[in-house]
């Protein structure tokens, strides 16, 4: 996965993750993957309640090994499909260098799967 | 273009089709509404198009009800069937003998309510059982009383540039109350819009019994009892009026009966409410305080308003709490809403074709928002009364278009179960082999998927078309299955060629505004009409172009003027459940949980989808809520299955343990029966196995006719075991009778 050799990446701004599994399904339709199998997956923290009365309750996408980020469809000019689906908007794709400078706020986190 | 599955909102999809079959579908980039997202039901919608389960052809009923024994049949036979029937009933019990029902989604709004009353001639359409039409309903009809428009939150949905409008802002406060708008997607609202705005700053405030992820990231969430919701909305109102929160100007200028509506909520303070409620104090008084001090907050309500028997006044109560701290049709605030064009075709679309002196026996008839036109339909809990007695009159014929109500709708399944067997016709059209189709159908007819037709979506703005793309067997449109069969009974009210040219002529002739034809309007995919923020200072709400809303006093009416001419209570009030910790005291010790149900999934909408392998590897039974204590004190461990059983009846499904619920309630899912089990009687794809409706009750409604008690039953809870599983629900109902405990 490299144009001009960059590496690309998915950034998440996980503070937003609602959990709600459009990226999983989209991976797995495109991918074609089967029962038990994913190309990202929601791992989820909480809810649990911390010692100034808020809540934590966090989703975090993890690319897997079967991630190929959507070589296909970047190649077509597309968004790759979880971050085309994502329901909460928190999914980008881009070179790394180029997502390390979004980072501007907390939870946010960069996946380099291939 | 737009689809659905089977869902309420309006996503734009692209579709890749190839040879009559859609291949391929994603989220459309370019739709101002979703910009690509997609949730997934849409996103694995190829799976629910092919699946192998899929009705293809018209189906006759060989072997006895409920043997899941069929013939196929030509449509023409089918047709000729229920022509034949359909004569035969009205001549010798009249029109309104026949029943015609329809449940949600699949972008059928008015479709069948034209086929009741234009073609069987009949002004009983209704929805498949749903007590006290507590779904939007209740919610509508006080906003057409006191509004005369429908509100939702500001999201910037009415304009096509969304965020970047420079008329839009974002609204401090998002009082969300009982709903869960991500996986909801309901009354054309894409749920995810509520994130959003949370990413450009609005805070929320969450109404919920569960801790959802929203209510997690409320700055204040308030665990409300199911069924006091009300009592609640009440505080809420008193504290932003007694602590002077309140639009002065806006209440002295647009609105009717403030001092009556402060008079009638001072009895709620925060005390009252808080015992009642079960809601922290300080909470509550935080919570309403920061809602009327913000410069602009919005209410996103669901479905749990309508679903209690006081579920009009808990409407009322938060339509006049956004009209009263000024965010009525504001930025920010919430944004009265109109159908796209003017084009609200709705439940009483064909209405003025059903002959005279029949439209006056519609079932329910007696209410009088009903017969002001709010809501055109029969009282379902009326039909019910009707086949169960027979009077005032016999039903003869059930058309089940698109409604599974044993499985999903119904109030107290297995009593509604045992009325419609009784009915001596039943024709259902859906997509799959239903539950209900097993049990009651004579004929089945197959329905198309939205990629199969021709639609257009006008719920709210903006317009946008459904674009045919793919054909599956024999399978027809909802909408050409009516044409079909209404040419057949009254030609006079059917002069379409098909689906399209129906559409087209709507969109010419019927209400309105914007002279595009179909075409042209599929050429731009979508069409936002023009919006304007503060309609009612304009002139824009009335039909006279004067200043002021469409209502009764041309006020935003907090005391509603028409209630009180017709008899009825003109301020929201509060009612106990009429079984409740409260009102039954002895009955709660036996049953000591106050059970919701209804809660949404990503997975599904409603009944559907329980086919889909890809959304049952998520989500693959139905889940309850119990608080991890009171779970250690029955001995239910996490993913146990447990019966949930009150005086009624019971059901199981596996126990989610959440420290956060509150003891006293628990939460069930609705909607669940099992495509992989057995279709043919007793098993009924185990129907009845999971089913919270079992609990639930019909005929329990407000003095409107609206609301009933589908979220505030009280049950009690233990773990299933060999021994007390020999007899299945499904069983004890198709086979032997009901439960024995029910005390009618
Ligand atoms: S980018 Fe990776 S995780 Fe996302 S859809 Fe494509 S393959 Fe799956
Ligand atoms: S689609 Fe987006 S919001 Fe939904 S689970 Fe995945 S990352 Fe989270
Ligand atoms: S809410 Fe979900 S099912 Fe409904 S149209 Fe949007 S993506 Fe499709």
């Amino acid at each position: 996965m490299s144009k001009n050799n960059e590496r690309y990446a998915l950034l998440i701004n996980y503070e937003f993750c609602t959990g709600c599994h459009s990226c999983e399904t989209a991976c797995k339709v495109e991918n074609n993957l089967t029962h038990g199998q994913w190309g990202i997956k929601v791992a989820q923290d909480g809810p649990r309640k911390l010692e100034n009365g808020k809540f934590e309750f966090i989703h975090v996408p993890i690319p897997t090994s079967l991630c190929n980020l959507c070589e296909d469809r970047v190649n077509k000019g597309k968004l790759p499909s979880c971050v085309q689906h994502c329901q909460a908007a928190v999914m980008s794709f881009g070179p790394v260098e180029e997502l390390a400078e979004k980072i501007s706020k907390p939870q946010m986190v960069i996946f380099t799967p291939v | 273009m737009w689809t659905g599955p089977g869902c309420h909102n309006g996503c734009g999809v692209i579709y890749y089709h190839k040879d009559n079959e859609v291949v391929g579908i994603e989220g459309d980039v370019n739709n101002p509404i979703n910009q690509g997202r997609l949730c997934m039901r849409c996103i694995n919608y190829l799976e629910s198009t092919n699946h192998p389960d899929r009705l293809k052809w018209p189906l006759k009923r060989i072997g006895e009800r409920g043997e899941n024994k069929w013939e196929r049949i030509s449509w023409d036979e089918a047709y000729d069937i229920i022509v034949e029937k359909v004569r035969d009933i009205q001549k010798n019990y009249g029109p309104e003998s026949i029943v015609a029902m329809e449940g949600t989604g699949r972008n059928i709004v008015w479709q069948v309510n034209y086929l009741c009353y234009s073609a069987f001639q009949s002004p009983n359409f209704t929805l498949g059982f749903l007590s006290g039409d507590s779904c939007y309903m209740p919610r509508a009809a006080v906003e057409g009383v006191t509004n005369g428009d429908f509100f939702l939150v500001d999201c910037s949905q009415q304009f096509e540039d969304r965020y970047e409008n420079p008329e839009w802002r974002a609204p401090e406060y998002i009082l969300i109350w009982g709903s869960n708008p991500l996986p909801a997607n309901a009354d054309g609202f894409f749920g995810h819009w509520i994130v959003d705005l949370m990413q450009r700053g609005s805070k929320l405030i969450v109404v919920d019994p569960k801790l959802t992820w929203l209510a997690s990231k409320a700055e204040y969430w308030l665990r409300i009892r199911p069924g006091s919701d009300a009592a609640l909305a009440m505080a809420f109102l008193n504290i932003v009026i007694t602590e002077d929160l309140y639009d002065h100007d806006f209440v002295g200028k647009w609105t009717n009966g403030f001092d009556a509506l402060a008079e009638r909520v001072k009895e709620w303070t925060p005390e009252r409410a808080s015992s009642i409620c079960w809601v922290d104090k300080d909470t509550l008084i935080h919570a309403a305080r920061a809602f009327g001090n913000a410069e602009c907050a919005a209410i996103h309500w669901g479905v749990a308003v309508d679903m209690s028997v006081p579920g009009v006044a808990t409407a009322q109560s938060l339509n006049s709490l956004v009209a009263i701290t000024g965010n009525m049709d504001v930025p920010g605030g919430n944004i009265l809403v109109q159908y796209a064009y003017g084009q609200g075709l709705a439940y009483n679309y064909g209405f003025e074709n059903v002959p005279e002196e029949v439209a006056v026996k519609r079932l329910g008839n007696e209410y009088p928002l009903r017969q002001m036109g709010f809501g055109a339909n029969a009282h379902e809990d009326a039909v019910l009364e009707a086949i169960e007695s027979g009077k005032p009159y016999p039903i003869k014929m059930l058309w089940l278009q698109t409604t599974n109500p044993i499985a999903n709708m119904a109030g107290e399944a297995p009593r509604v179960y045992a009325a419609m067997k009784k009915v001596d016709f039943c024709v259902v059209v859906d997509l799959y082999m239903t539950p209900t189709a097993v049990a009651f159908a004579d004929i089945v007819l197959p329905a198309a998927m939205s990629s199969e037709r021709w639609g257009n979506r006008n719920w709210y703005t903006p317009l946008r078309t459904i674009t045919k793309v793919a054909e599956y067997y024999e399978a027809k449109s909802d909408e050409d299955i009516i044409l079909e069969l209404g040419k057949r009974l009254q030609p006079e009210f059917f002069p379409w060629k098909d689906n399209k040219d129906w559409y087209d002529w709507i969109m010419l002739n019927e209400a309105f505004e914007s002279g595009m034809t179909f075409d042209e309007l599929q050429e731009k995919v979508y069409s936002f009409p023009k919006f304007e923020y503060k309609k009612y200072e304009k002139g824009l709400l009335r039909p006279d172009g004067e200043p002021g809303f469409n209502t009764y006093t041309g006020k935003l009416e907090l005391k509603i003027e028409l209630y009180e001419k017709w008899g009825l209570d003109p301020l929201p009030w509060y009612q106990e459940p009429r079984e409740s910790p409260y009102s039954t005291p002895e009955l709660f010790e036996e049953y000591p949980f106050v059970m919701t149900t209804g809660n949404r999934a990503y997975e599904f909408f409603h009944s559907e989808h329980r086919q889909l392998k890809l959304n049952r590897e998520f989500h693959p039974d139905p889940i309850m809520d119990i608080n991890t204590e009171a779970a250690a004190k029955l001995g239910i461990t996490e993913g146990d299955w447990v019966w949930i059983e009150n005086r009624k009846g019971r059901f199981k499904q596996r126990a989610r343990l959440d420290e956060f619920m509150d003891p006293r309630v628990i939460r069930a899912e609705h909607g669940w029966w099992f495509p992989e089990k057995e279709a043919a009687e007793p098993s009924l794809f185990g129907v009845f196995d999971s089913n919270c409706n079992n609990l639930t009750s019909m005929c329990d409604n407000g003095p409107t006719g609206y609301g009933a008690p589908y979220k505030n039953q009280i049950a009690k809870v233990y773990k299933c075991t060999e021994e007390n599983s020999q007899i299945m629900p499904s069983t004890q109902v198709t086979r032997l009778g009901g439960f024995p405990y029910v005390k009618k």
